[in-house]
């Protein structure tokens, strides 16, 4: 069975630490890799692809080191993140010049193939200089599955994509996936992680923050303590009203509003709206305060 | 996908060094954006000052002088050109990623790129070097084929050299690099410093094109013995050197 193993790799650019001693074994099945801009994603990427050497620890895909291993790329497709596919090519020219450099017996046969699974057909014959941002995702994609790779890499590829895009590029990986294949995909946008990948590895700052079954992730995410900005036509009555609640733990009067620490972050959203009502007050705004990806990241590094 | 691919066996022929689909790919590349006319310029130049000097000029040795001297710079800047952009190009807009992360080698991808590089040396500027040296003196004058058989090698040795200063450094260094060798280390210190010769490439090209030609205006003060045995280590060194840069190649993470 093939797998991506990382043992004790850290990774730092002189006095910058961007990988800080991650060890993970990633198996069949789809992974995302998770974690805010910079938190050393595409590092992590990059050694798996064997395009950076680790500073200290092992990056071994199938059981062989990935640095200085072209052959490995007979198992493994990569999509980089840049937008830098030859524009002077058709994308048909592309996919099948990929396919010539894995030296497939049928290159035109395996590049119609792919580019169909990526719906690219009608545009394959078109410059890629031509193509929107969501069709260069495809085509690249195209081009890294066109030798069957067992493992995928894909550093956020879901960039540029319209939603019915994201969606169709989310079947097809969950296809691959199902056949066996390790597919890691990189994402700073929590919902593409959500519906793309049953297990994920959080990256924060360079750390393992967190790694395993995305739901009991999600939970631990969702049953913290969360903070609102909430508005209304009577803040003081209003602060009254919640601070009697259970899913509230504190409330606090600014000029701006009030400031909420609601328990549980599911029942405080769904009651706020009764208590108003109930208190005869009008509801002007609920706005999580604190709901950036940076800050569940924060909480789950401290967790 | 559900259908399988099946690959070739590996061949021991010329794939092993060479690959022609990354030969077609930095073929396309490098003549895009109408290159073609910005190479072909300084070649249609120097073809017109011979013309122009068969013609008017009075004195009778201008050809190996200018030929030797001119001709031979236009192969080292259409080298800078070239080589500098097969790999030093690719590496900085990051399309070399799709090159490098298949199970092609890295050393068949720089000894592809360098051929190509080579072959559009000699077209731009070797045959253009031959063109005015056959109408300064005929097809068949021994200074033409000597100054062509000198921007030959010239063009071999050039491209190493600049194939792997683009390897190794950014475009722009590997540019400011190249041509402070061609201006100043072989225009100005090569003819004033005795040994600096040694380690000039434009020598190497006057000393073949002497052996043929036997004219005194192209003596570089080296025999062609020394010139072919530098010229070939200093090319498979460079080679050499640039194949292990793209061996360890590295795409710059994010850095928390």
């Amino acid at each position: 069975m093939t797998s991506i193993e990382l043992r004790g790799v850290s990774r730092w650019y002189g006095n910058v630490v961007a990988v800080n001693d991650v060890t993970m074994t990633i198996g069949p099945g789809v992974t995302g890799l998770l974690g805010p801009n910079g938190a050393g994603k595409t590092t992590i990427l990059h050694m798996i692809a064997g395009f950076l050497a680790p500073s200290r620890g092992d990056v071994t895909v199938a059981g062989r080191a990935s640095w200085r291993n072209p052959g490995m790329f007979r198992q493994v497709g990569l999509v980089p993140e840049r937008d830098s596919v030859y524009a002077f090519l058709t994308g048909r020219e592309f996919v099948a010049a990929t396919a010539r450099l894995h030296r497939l017996v049928d290159p035109d046969g395996a590049a119609r193939r792919a580019i169909e699974l990526l719906e690219m057909t009608d545009a394959q014959d078109r410059k890629v200089a031509t193509y929107s941002k969501g069709m260069r995702q495809r085509i690249k994609v195209a081009a890294a599955l066109v030798h069957d790779p067992e493992v995928v890499l894909l550093d956020e590829p879901f960039n540029g994509m319209d939603p019915r895009q994201r969606l169709h590029m989310m079947d097809v990986l969950h296809a691959e996936a199902e056949q066996g294949r390790v597919i890691v995909f990189s994402s700073h946008i929590l919902e593409e992680v959500e519906r793309l990948s049953g297990t994920i590895q959080v990256i924060v700052g360079g750390r393992l923050a967190a790694s395993g079954d995305f739901r009991a992730i999600r939970r631990l995410m969702t049953n913290r303590p969360h903070l609102f900005t909430v508005r209304s036509s009577d803040d003081r009555a209003l602060a009254a009203a919640l601070i009697g609640r259970p899913s509230v733990n504190a409330v606090e009067l600014t000029p701006h509003g009030l400031q909420v620490r609601a328990s549980d972050y599911g029942t405080f959203t769904r009651e706020v709206a009764g208590i108003t009502r109930d208190h005869g007050i009008r509801l002007l705004q609920v706005s999580p305060a604190d709901e950036s990806l940076e800050s569940v990241f924060t909480y789950l590094l401290a967790a | 996908m559900t259908a399988t691919t099946t690959r070739e066996g590996p061949t021991r022929t010329m794939d092993g060094l060479l690959n022609g689909v990354v030969m077609r790919i930095t073929l396309r590349a490098t003549m895009s954006r109408k290159r073609a006319i910005l190479f072909a310029l300084p070649a249609i130049l120097l073809i017109g000052i011979s013309a122009l000097l068969t013609k008017t000029a009075q004195s009778p040795v201008w050809p190996p002088e200018v030929l030797g001297t001119v001709g031979l710079l236009i192969v080292a800047l259409t080298a800078l050109l070239v080589g500098g952009s097969v790999i030093g190009g690719e590496v900085e807009d990051g399309s070399i990623v799709h090159l490098l992360a298949t199970p092609v080698s890295r050393r068949s991808v720089v000894l592809s790129k360098y051929a190509v590089a080579v072959a559009l040396t000699w077209l731009f500027a070797a045959v253009p070097e031959y063109l005015a040296g056959a109408i300064a003196k005929g097809p068949g004058n021994s200074l033409a084929i000597g100054l062509l058989v000198g921007a030959l090698a010239g063009a071999v040795v050039y491209n190493a050299l600049f194939v792997l200063l683009s390897a190794a450094f950014s475009p722009g260094r590997a540019l400011a690099g190249g041509l402070l060798y061609v201006l100043v280390w072989e225009g100005l210190l090569a003819s004033l410093v005795p040994g600096v010769g040694l380690l000039s490439v434009q020598h190497y090209s006057l000393a073949i094109a002497n052996a043929i030609a036997h004219n005194s205006a192209l003596n570089a003060n080296l025999t062609s013995g020394t010139a072919i045995g530098m010229a070939a280590a200093v090319t498979v060194v460079a080679l050499v050197l640039a194949v292990n840069r793209l061996a360890v190649f590295s795409v710059k993470g994010d850095v928390a």
